[in-house]
């Protein structure tokens, strides 16, 4: 038996005789498609009678000399004839490549369409808390809607099982403060005021700033991808043809709970932070803990615990409404979702930190130095 | 068509179970060479289980699955690919790579079985494959989610004959196109199966195809195959199952019409 599809070709009474034999499959075809682009003949006949067994591509190739070239076809069985005739059926002028675009004009065109994305993004994300405010109307008027399952279902997702990274993290953050402070005041012979640094920068920013990065990588994300497939596989469809609101019963849940437990969060990372500071000045400083604790709760003013109560729900806020809404954006495929979480996390963050700013400024003015 | 030849599928024994729920106990099946197989059974029976075992996507927890003569069990997935070459499998939903184009989709298995075919052979074979599939002609540069239901279908059924290959698995191919793409579809298959030698196995509730083009039917019920054989020899079993789902009011009149499409032959 012969494996590699081959071909003679001899002029016979004038004609190109092609005889091909053995397998004319796709593993074969590929050489075969080159030999025969080198022959040259217009007369040409093929011959299939010493063919074994032939697929469709075997039968493209015979159908394109037919095509191309005119070709007589001898020899074949009443099964090739079938798939010849069945891929001949088939050839139609088929469009398979995407409309070609200028390189120049599809830079522009990027431009212009991330810009109107932008544009978009910050009218949706209006209208989203807009939509989200008319509900929070419709579950005060109807107080039976509150979900009250769904909200501390979230507030374990959120809350309970971030705990640990949170606090280990905060715990961490302490203790570089506390080194690298140290290292610097001590020039100055200051290094008790590493304890000032230590409780201000706790409390006030980085408590509540960090757990609102992590907060967002963690639920922010999870909220895009999770109202994403569900928006893919139609169940934020059937759920409105129910007549479920699903800003009532998947988007308000999760941003309450953000909302409620980013305080709860944020303090509970000062005080981890604090509380790795201090360990690290016991050790490192020998300042007893007691003194640490003494002179923490004379320099850290209360308005500095404030700041932090009024940024965190803000923050919380933010977060939860960045990945929510890029999760109800979700259309089309998988990919999307991948997308739309991204930008959910990438939004909260810089949202975030741009309100941060905003709020030291502010504060400042009020005087809560 | 060819019965009584050369085995494809054979699967003995074969039990899967998911935690306490049992799905298959003491399952056994052939299929023969160059006939279309279907499999009917209610929901929940596990047909589709039964595929993804037979296909390696489910590994059983007992029993022995012979694809082509070879063991499927156990297999390494290096080892496997060979055997994998020779089969096309179309999921219920299409389950097309939903970032490619359905040319590109087509040419997923070919590039990766035959890698080294020049560009422009690739686009010949994309675009036989799609005409042939019944897809219209612009639906090759087509992304996924830009398609309807039945036209998804369609780019998967394309995909899976992307490597002309022996043995067909299909997962309710007619369900969601329309009676007039089914029909189509019916034909589609029956050709390839004619013109390529094409062993099927069919998974379906669609009697339609059942009468139209099915050699043997196995039927699934409490957990195994009750039956197999011709729609007639089924016909003559005094199983309850059978007879409701054969002599309902919608196995009949796919009867009748089959029997109205003889006589006019």
């Amino acid at each position: 038996m012969t494996v590699t599809a081959d071909f003679d070709a001899n002029m016979e009474e004038g004609r190109c005789v092609l005889r091909f034999s053995g397998n004319l499959t796709m593993l074969r075809v590929r050489k075969l498609s080159e030999q025969l682009k080198g022959i040259d003949a217009d007369q040409v006949t093929v011959d299939l009678s010493e063919v074994e067994r032939m697929d469709t591509v075997g039968a493209w190739l015979v159908h394109k000399l037919e095509r191309d070239r005119g070709a007589t076809i001898v020899g074949a069985t009443e099964e090739q004839r079938l798939l010849i005739a069945h891929v001949t059926q088939a050839d139609q002028p088929v469009k398979l490549k995407r409309d070609y675009e200028m390189p120049l004009l599809r830079v522009v065109g990027e431009v212009g369409s991330a810009s109107q994305m932008a544009m978009r993004t910050i009218f949706g994300m209006l209208g989203f808390f807009g939509a989200l405010l008319i509900s929070v109307g419709n579950i005060a008027r109807h107080p039976r809607r509150f979900r009250l399952n769904a909200i501390t279902q979230q507030f374990e997702v959120v809350g309970v099982r971030a705990l640990f990274i949170i606090g280990l993290m905060s715990f961490l953050v302490g203790i570089v403060i506390a080194q690298q402070g140290a290292v610097q005041l001590r020039q100055f012979g200051a290094e008790i005021y590493t304890i000032n640094l230590i409780g201000r920068s706790s409390v006030k920013e980085l408590g509540v700033l960090m757990t609102a990065i992590m907060v967002a990588g963690r639920s922010g994300s999870a909220f895009a991808a999770q109202l994403g497939s569900m928006k893919l596989s139609e169940e934020v469809d059937a759920m409105r043809t129910i007549g479920v609101s699903p800003m009532e019963a998947l988007v308000f849940p999760r941003v309450l709970a953000t909302v409620i437990l980013m305080p709860l969060l944020g303090f509970y990372a000062a005080i981890l932070s604090i509380i790795g500071g201090g360990i690290f000045c016991w050790i490192s400083l020998d300042i007893p803990p007691v003194t640490f604790i003494q002179r923490i709760r004379e320099v850290t003013p209360m308005t500095d615990l404030w700041q932090a109560m009024i940024k965190a729900p803000t923050f919380g806020m933010i977060i939860a409404m960045a990945g929510c809404f890029q999760g109800m954006q979700v259309e089309g495929n998988a990919e999307e979702v991948g997308l739309r979480t991204t930008a959910a996390v990438v939004q909260g963050i810089f949202l975030v930190i741009v309100l941060d700013a905003f709020f030291a400024v502010f504060f400042t003015e009020i005087g809560w130095l | 068509m060819a019965r009584g030849g050369e085995t494809i599928i054979e699967v003995k024994g074969l039990r899967n179970s998911f935690g306490s729920q049992i799905v298959h106990e003491d399952l056994s099946l052939e299929v023969k060479r160059g006939e279309i197989f279907g499999v009917v059974g209610g929901s929940g029976t596990g047909k589709s289980v039964l595929m993804r075992s037979i296909i390696g996507l489910q590994t059983p927890d007992e029993g022995e699955i012979e694809v082509f003569g070879e063991p499927m069990i156990g297999r390494d997935e290096e080892e496997a690919k060979h055997v994998r070459r020779r089969w096309g499998v179309l999921f219920q939903g299409g389950a097309l790579f939903s970032t490619l184009t359905v040319a590109e989709n087509i040419q997923v298995p070919i590039k990766e079985f035959y890698p080294g075919l020049d560009q422009e052979l690739l686009d010949e074979i994309a675009a036989y494959k799609t005409t042939m599939s019944g897809l219209s002609t612009d639906a090759g540069a087509k992304y996924p989610s830009e398609l309807s239901g039945g036209m998804r279908k369609r780019a998967g059924i394309a995909r899976a004959l992307a490597l002309d290959p022996e043995l067909l698995f299909l997962d309710e191919p007619t369900a969601g196109l329309d009676p007039i793409g089914a029909a189509a579809f019916d034909q589609l298959i029956s050709e390839l199966r004619d013109a390529l030698g094409l062993t099927v196995f069919l998974i379906t509730h669609d009697l339609d195809t059942l009468y139209a083009i099915c050699d043997r039917v196995a039927v699934l019920a409490d957990r195994k195959v009750v039956a197999v054989g011709t729609i007639a020899e089924l016909l003559a079993l005094d199983h309850e199952w059978i007879q409701e789902y054969f002599k309902g009011p919608r196995g009949r009149a796919a009867a009748s019409i089959a029997e109205r499409e003889e006589a006019s032959a």
